[in-house]
């Protein structure tokens, strides 16, 4: 039998090899309980699809494959679970939704179904676009050069717009309001962030460890609560003695 | 002669599958994140068995833009993600809840 999966040997091992390869990991992206291990999972996913692409003729995204997602995102998924310290069990005591997971499988498998079934006519279908043959002469990388810096031109400025957005807003996110300092090194209540009020009872729910995670910051906020407005103006505690700590340092 | 297209868009919609149902059924931020992320590959795995079926370039071009946009989706939901275990730690997705989604 010279063709399976209608494709030569080598083709054929190489498609089943690299689709078990997928399938496994997306699995055990899903179902991994640790979260470092579902990123390597999806590393695994990854290259399997990265592997496919250079079955199919695609080598420049293949390469870009490896070099951004697996590099690149992945990288920085298991930087944000390191820098975190995610607990590593899901907290499912309280589930607002019970049916949700089977109904969730449910309308997955049954998407997947129709689908297939509904592919089962012509896959292709519409206009082809003007943007250039694969089988054209000169290699993909100039291919997909050329594409992307006449046709997709204004998407690809685009783009870098996108970007620049992307990273003013991680800067934006990622930023500390933790300023309160004058500019003579005293401390100011005029400079006092308006977030700063919800900071205060985060650190107040990081020192009783056992407070629970859920509505401490609701609850630290309001001043009318006797047991747990302790949270609050003792949450403001801690956040003034850091500012006296900073003023007497430099 | 290769694998013809039709497996390959099978595999791309099991792909797809198991990454909506992890998102559904996860509770952890990150791991629904990670979710994302394969569906976005068995995407691109379906622009690129259509570039090779169609013979046209544009199928690998659109991947290089959703790799760009998936990039900066990362980036920003990683932000995000940090910024809300900052406020509470050890929140899963049911527990952000401030805005009554």
């Amino acid at each position: 039998m010279t063709y399976v999966l209608a494709a030569t040997i080598p083709d054929a091992i190489t498609f089943v090899i690299a689709a078990a390869v997928c399938v496994l990991g997306a699995l055990g992206v899903v179902l991994a309980r640790n979260p470092v291990h579902s990123a390597l999972m999806l590393v695994m996913t990854l290259f399997g699809v990265a592997v496919l692409f250079v079955e199919e003729d695609a080598q420049f995204l293949a390469a870009v494959q490896v070099i951004v997602y697996a590099g690149a995102i992945v990288v920085l998924f298991l930087f944000v679970i390191m820098l975190l310290g995610v607990d590593q069990k899901e907290a499912i005591q309280r589930d607002p939704l019970p049916a949700q997971r089977p109904v969730a499988i449910c309308v997955g498998i049954l998407g997947l179904v129709e689908v297939l079934l509904l592919a089962r006519g012509r896959w292709p279908s519409g206009a082809r676009s003007v943007s250039g043959a694969i089988g054209s002469p000169g290699d993909n990388v100039g291919l997909i050069g050329r594409s992307i810096f006449t046709t997709y031109l204004l998407a690809f400025e685009v783009t870098s717009a996108l970007l620049v957005v992307a990273v003013v807003g991680a800067v934006v996110l990622a930023r500390r309001p933790r300023r309160v300092l004058g500019e003579n090194g005293a401390p100011t209540g005029a400079l006092v962030e308006p977030d700063d009020e919800i900071d205060g009872p985060e650190v107040a729910g990081l020192d009783d460890a056992d407070a629970g995670t859920v509505d401490t910051g609701a609850a630290g906020s309001e001043p009318g609560d006797s047991e747990r407005g302790g949270g609050g103006p003792g949450g403001g505690g801690p956040v003034d003695d850091l500012a006296d700590s900073e003023v007497t340092g430099p | 002669m290769s694998v013809s297209a039709s497996w390959y868009l099978t595999l791309a919609a099991v792909l797809f599958t198991i990454g909506a149902i992890g998102l559904l059924v996860r509770r952890n931020v990150l791991v629904m994140f990670m979710c994302v992320e394969l569906m976005l590959n068995a995407a691109n795995l379906t622009f690129v068995t259509f570039a090779r079926r169609l013979n046209d370039i544009a199928g690998q071009t659109a991947v290089f833009f959703v790799l760009v946009v998936a990039a900066a989706e990362v980036v920003v939901g990683l932000g995000i993600i940090v910024s809300i275990y900052r406020r509470r730690p050890g929140a899963t997705a049911d527990d952000v809840h401030g805005m009554k989604g």
